[in-house]
């Protein structure tokens, strides 16, 4: 053989084929039936909505990294995911500009100012949405339904009237454009768990603590009506499966995840049942991001083999 | 009943459909072996050969200085032709004896050996050293050392490692199906050493003929069991295997003595039935060519000190031109900067990759999905420990059980993100390691 050397590298010499663009692209697919029950509900301005977010977002993205001179990364889709979160957390009749600054906010603020991807330390969408909902309060909380606007049913079990729990779990009901349909977001969450992108872990404790909660202290006891009109309204189901699970600001380590869903469950409840409005689940997920790094150093995994004393 | 496995772990393309119905065929070398002094764990073997001497093949060519070390024999007949560095699979130059093959393949006068039930157990274990067999699985120890723990009263289960869970390796499946009464007196033998042990045959649930094989052969055994074990990398891992067989934890702190267990592996067993039986010394083994880069896998007995790029030649060759070549399979394997290097007792296959798919795969952010956690066998945050190691951070590494990396690859392998997390994280944990013998020397 002749002098010619090989290429040589560190072990292992094989790799799986999913990529981080693969997972982005999977959370984006997933996110489609919500998205297309969002856009029949509401009609076509929410499709512009949803357009001018995803766009806002890749578009700023792209400019950041050009102007700081970093690598391009709007390919690996993570920002187009981000967008499209953010659409469907806006009511449908957002004006324009505010989805555009909200998207703004969400990749330049929340994402690249830290870093980038994988280096925020809050869900830049989520980021973004209480940005807006801080901002331009009644822009953000203005709800129309069949052109009448009116409350949200969480709303209405807040002031303790009674809701159609098939209307809600169908999605006919007011609400910001991709929560109001829970079973066009489960497919969505079959989508995620069935290709392993997600496990049952965070939204899994996250739902049961939850209704453990409000079965305590929402006062209306074991009652099921309520219990799954509190379950299937406002962002609680894309907020549980679609945010809480983001992977850049949940816990990696698996009991972390576990008590990362408890937080969110008992903050979830605490800002429902005993805050001034209605919602509580965007805030509960930023506020739990926050608590990433404490739960993550209580709760690093004894290593194999060093779990007991021998 | 649900297969005995361990915690974590991944499924790659085991690409063992290439070579797994190629049975064994004996290879003839070239003109020229090398056999490097260092093929072992342990001291460098010590030449008793010089430049010009004639040789028989089975004859001692470089001997054991120390207790942990391993003796080499010529494995044709010829004329020492130097003793010089070479490079070997693993990339660095060794000190090596040069034969040149005469072709004759004159054997020297065989020992005589006694039956088993005759020997005692020092001379199993002083036949099993002098045949300088050493753990032919790949890492190399020299099993006489292994087969004298402490208290052997206490060892009550002798493990063959046959799960064979690297990617394209079937030279353990070949040696399973066409050799089980060899792999079976090798066992014989073994349990011989330790009164109070059973003898299991943790095999992966990938090769159910050879378990079907095994267990028809231990049928009567009253001491051998073959277990069954879930096909998931890294089974054959000694933590791992010790783990899914007995339910004991080790951690890198002890050894499998010291929760009861020995294990060797496939082509280790039937070299110490050699040794032991035969009165032969190591000078061939199992050897898997296989990969897209190859015309023919196969699985072959080589001798030791031949060239791997014969192998390649008498396999037929190889397609186009191949970017790749692993030695050790392509989990933890070694990259091969030429295959101009010896078959070595550890040499167990190499795999040829037609595409590079490390090279041609490019860095991005840790995205925190939790992969590496979910597949790592023992139990770490391998994004984060790669992530103190790219720091120096050796305190937070430590902390973080970064000692306890078996270097399976598993995290590297899944990470979306093309992390060379495994890289990183051995590499600092040579540096802790290091580092704490320092320690502990100063102390002393």
């Amino acid at each position: 053989m002749d002098n010619k050397l090989n290429k040589v590298s560190a072990s292992p010499h094989v790799r799986d084929k999913a990529s981080t663009s693969f997972i982005m692209l999977m959370v984006f697919v997933a996110l489609m039936p919500a998205t297309i029950f969002g856009i029949y509900n509401f009609g076509l301005r929410a499709l512009l909505i949803v357009v001018v977010t995803v766009a806002t977002c890749v578009i700023s993205e792209y400019v950041f990294e050009k102007i700081t001179k970093r690598k391009i990364t709007i390919g690996d889709y993570s920002a187009a995911v981000t967008g499209l979160l953010l659409a469907l957390n806006l009511p449908v009749t957002i004006p324009v500009w505010m989805a555009i600054l909200g998207g703004i906010f969400a990749i330049v603020v929340v994402k690249q100012l830290f870093g980038g991807l994988g280096q925020n330390f809050m869900n830049p969408a989520l980021g973004g949405r209480c940005f807006l909902l801080l901002s331009f309060t009644s822009a953000m909380t203005n709800f129309t339904y069949d052109g009448i606007s009116g409350a949200t049913p969480l709303a209405m079990l807040k002031a303790g009237e009674k809701v159609n729990v098939m209307n809600m779990l169908i999605g006919k009901t007011a609400g910001t454009i991709g929560e109001t349909s829970v079973i066009a977001i489960l497919i969505g969450a079959i989508i995620l768990l069935a290709f392993g992108i997600i496990d049952l872990r965070i939204p899994g404790t996250y739902l049961l603590t939850f209704v453990v909660f409000i079965t305590l202290f929402g006062g209306h006891g074991f009652d099921t009506t309520y219990i799954i009109g509190e379950l299937c309204g406002g962002g609680l189901m894309l907020g549980a499966w679609f945010m809480a699970t983001d992977y850049v600001t949940s816990p990696i380590t698996k009991n972390g995840q576990i008590v990362f869903g408890i937080c969110l469950g008992i903050l979830t409840g605490l800002f429902r049942v005993f805050g001034s409005s209605a919602e509580g689940v965007s805030y509960a997920i930023i506020f739990c991001n926050l608590l990433v790094p404490i739960i993550e150093r209580a709760t690093v995994p004894k290593a194999f083999g060093r779990g007991k004393k021998a | 009943m649900s297969l005995r496995t361990f915690k974590g772990g991944t499924h790659p393309n085991d690409g063992k459909a290439l070579a797994k119905d190629k049975v064994l065929v004996e290879l003839k070398p070239g003109k020229e072996l090398v056999y490097p002094l260092s093929m072992h764990i342990g001291a460098p073997a010590v030449p008793v050969v010089s430049k010009g001497d004639k040789v028989l093949k089975g004859q001692l060519i470089a001997e054991a200085p120390g207790f942990v070390s391993a003796p080499i024999y010529a494995s044709v007949s010829g004329t020492v032709k130097n003793i010089e560095p070479r490079l070997t699979a693993t990339g660095s130059m060794v000190n090596s004896i040069i034969l040149e093959n005469d072709e004759e393949y004159q054997e020297i006068e065989k020992p005589e050996v006694k039956p088993l039930d005759e020997l005692t157990k020092d001379e199993i274990k002083a036949a099993v050293q002098k045949a300088g067999v050493v753990g032919m699985g790949g890492a190399g120890f020299p099993t006489h050392v292994k087969l004298a723990p402490k208290d052997a009263d206490k060892i009550d289960y002798f493990i063959v490692n046959c799960a064979e869970c690297e990617p394209y390796i079937t030279c353990d499946y070949r040696r399973m199906l066409e050799n089980p009464e060899e792999l079976i007196e090798g066992m014989r033998i073994v349990l011989k050493l330790f009164d109070n042990a059973i003898g299991v045959f943790g095999i992966e649930d990938n090769k159910p003929d050879c378990v079907a094989k095994l267990k028809e052969y231990t049928d009567k055994e009253e001491r051998m069991e073959v277990v069954p074990l879930k096909t998931k990398y890294p089974q054959g891992a000694e933590r791992s295997l010790i783990y899914a067989i007995t339910g004991r934890t080790l951690n890198s702190s002890l050894l499998p003595a010291d929760v009861g267990a020995v294990v060797d592996n496939v082509e280790t067993v039937i070299s110490i039935y050699k040794a032991v039986a035969k009165g032969e010394p190591v000078t061939s083994r199992t050897f898997t060519l296989s990969g897209d880069g190859v015309n023919a896998p196969g699985n072959f007995i080589v001798p030791v000190g031949m060239s791997q790029t014969e192998i390649i030649e008498a396999a037929g060759g190889l397609k186009g031109e191949p970017e790749k070549f692993i030695s050790g399979g392509p989990m933890m394997g070694f990259a091969m900067l030429s295959t101009d290097v010896p078959v070595t007792k550890t040499s167990s296959d190499m795999v040829v990759f037609a595409k590079d798919v490390v090279s041609i795969s490019t860095e991005t952010n840790c995205i925190n999905c939790g992969r590496c956690v979910s597949v790592c066998p023992s139990r770490l945050i391998p994004s984060r420990l790669a992530d103190y190691a790219e720091r120096n951070d050796e305190a937070t590494f430590d902390k973080w059980y970064g000692v306890e990396c078996v270097e399976c690859g598993s995290c590297s392998y899944v990470c979306p993100a093309k992390r060379p997390l495994k890289q990183s994280i051995a590499t600092m944990r040579k540096t802790v390691l290091a580092n704490k013998k320092k320690a502990a020397a100063a102390k002393k």
